[in-house]
């Protein structure tokens, strides 16, 4: 057993000193630091993304009811943003169930941003700008989905089918099991094969994400004329740092994904998810033109100090809470 | 026969893949933020030898392997087999095959204490001790007065092996090897 924490003193103040730098950063910007609840009656829809839940009795011996722990605090956030609030930011923990390992802790630090009137680029611009403030790197890469398959694989992963997918993911990420269907096998060539080389020499943004995984980002049409989600991915030494999207403000097109979800977690045999009809609300409202994005700051610390581990920038990792 | 899911995974853990016992010797948890969780995993197999690299969905499980790590003594070689004797007092006695002894060949003793590992009851592979005591049988003759630095020379010990031993180091002596290096360390305290 152990009391000590996993983290050293020395690791723990560049926590202290990171968050100071992120406020000094988006306080120049004026943008304008938030906080929303960690406990929510909804949560992110995506299949891949396990909630945790509890059950909050709002008096004494009353009937409780089920509330999630937040997996990012992207949805109270977007209805500020419906209400007006300008460009917000937050720093906050969040937690994902099932998700433990080398990178991941199921309880770890999310920063998250939103601009209003930002296109996608601008705010990878900013993203490159406060990785800049925190790491020194003044150069970044910005190179699309297609390209880093194209150049780790050899393969245009728009265009090549179900089959050869699975064939490659066999040979190349050494994948044993079930056939895989189409995501599922450009996840494991994603993790296995094109992650690792990412970043390596400066920060690149992976761009122009295949339409079935835009999640909450637009969906556009890239040079080739195919659909393409609004949506970047940051990668450093080989981590993935941070998630942008241009954000989805049809309220129509945000419940059928929803809807879709909840299709599809049923058919997998996962719990469905509660509509957040606030947030659907919010959209029907009139929300702002943005884009917005969650970095993960556990990540950001580790490649700071050198680390290898999560648990050595983690005062306490799950094992010993 | 009971099995593991991934993220049971640990170092040392024997499972089956592909038909044969290996050892896991390392799992890492991958997931793209939005996309299905992997584990990929390294593994040795145990009848080859070999480093296996495989990535499973995460929560995947394999059929642990019957592979036990056990203290033998070492007894005797009969042209063919080695055997070996538990040391837990059930005296039960294991012949291990030259394939299985191929690792601690070198460094087998009488009456020393060696992990033998069995798959389904047989033995899979023999692991000898970091350090033994084994006496040299041929080298040149030892140089008087040499005892600090200087050059080395091979020397034959009783088991067949060379090892590189120190100039003043004489036939007859007993020296104490450590069998991870196949290095000398120090002649052996009588």
């Amino acid at each position: 057993m152990h009391w000590q924490p996993a983290a050293s003193l020395s690791n723990i103040r560049a926590r202290a000193a990171l968050y100071a730098q992120i406020r000094a950063f988006f306080a120049q910007r004026n943008v304008l630091e938030v906080e929303t609840p960690i406990l929510n009656a909804s949560t992110a829809s995506e299949p891949q993304l396990r909630s945790l839940q509890t059950i909050v009795q709002r008096e004494e011996g009353g009937a409780g009811s089920p509330f999630y722990l937040h997996t990012s605090p992207e949805y109270p956030m977007k209805r500020l943003l419906a209400a007006g609030s300008g460009a917000i930011y937050q720093i906050c923990k969040t937690f994902r169930d099932g998700e433990r390992g080398r990178r991941h802790n199921p309880e770890f630090t999310m920063l998250e941003w939103y601009r209003p009137d930002f296109t996608l680029q601008r705010l990878i611009e900013e993203v490159a700008q406060l990785v800049n403030t925190v790491l020194g790197t003044a150069s970044y890469r910005v190179i699309s989905y297609r390209q880093a398959f194209v150049d780790a694989l050899g393969t245009d992963p728009f265009r090549a089918t179900e089959r050869s997918l699975n064939a490659l993911a066999e040979h190349y990420a050494h994948y044993e099991g079930e056939q895989l269907d189409r995501d599922a096998a450009l996840d494991v060539l994603m993790a296995c094969v094109i992650e690792p080389r990412l970043g390596a020499s400066q920060p690149e943004f992976l761009v122009d994400y295949p339409p079935s995984q835009a999640s909450l980002a637009r969906v556009v049409k890239d040079d080739q004329g195919d659909e393409v989600a609004a949506r970047f991915e940051l990668y450093i030494d080989g981590l993935e740092l941070a998630n942008g999207y241009w954000e989805l403000c049809d309220a129509a097109e945000q419940r059928r994904r929803f809807e879709a979800d909840n299709h599809q977690r049923k058919a997998l045999g996962f719990e469905e998810i509660p509509l957040d009809e606030h947030l659907l609300a919010a959209l029907n409202e009139g929300f702002p033109d943005c884009s917005g994005v969650a970095l993960g700051l556990d990540r950001l610390l580790m490649i700071q100090q050198g680390a290898q581990s999560i648990d050595e920038v983690l005062c306490f990792p799950i094992e010993r809470v | 026969m009971a099995s593991y899911s991934t993220n049971e995974f640990r170092s040392g853990l024997k499972v089956m893949l592909d038909g044969d016992p290996c050892a896991v010797i390392d799992n890492e948890f991958v997931k793209p933020g939005k996309g299905q969780a992997f584990n990929r995993v390294k593994l040795r197999n145990l009848k080859s030898g070999r480093v296996w690299e495989r990535t499973f969905k995460s929560g995947e499980s394999l059929e642990a392997a019957d592979v036990m790590d056990y203290d033998m003594e070492y007894l005797y070689n009969d042209g063919e087999f080695w055997h070996f004797m538990m040391t837990d007092g059930s005296f039960e006695q294991h012949a291990a095959d030259a394939k299985a002894i191929e690792d601690a060949k070198d460094w087998l003793k009488e009456q020393e204490t060696y992990v033998v590992t069995l798959y389904n009851g047989e033995p899979l592979s023999v692991s000898p001790p970091n350090f033994v005591e084994l006496e040299v049988i041929e080298t040149d003759p030892g140089l008087k007065g040499d005892t600090a630095q200087g050059g080395s020379k091979p020397a034959k010990l009783s088991t067949g092996a060379s090892v590189n031993v120190p100039l003043f180091v004489n036939e007859g002596e007993v020296l104490r090897i450590d069998t991870r290096k196949g290095e000398y360390v120090s002649r052996a305290k009588s």
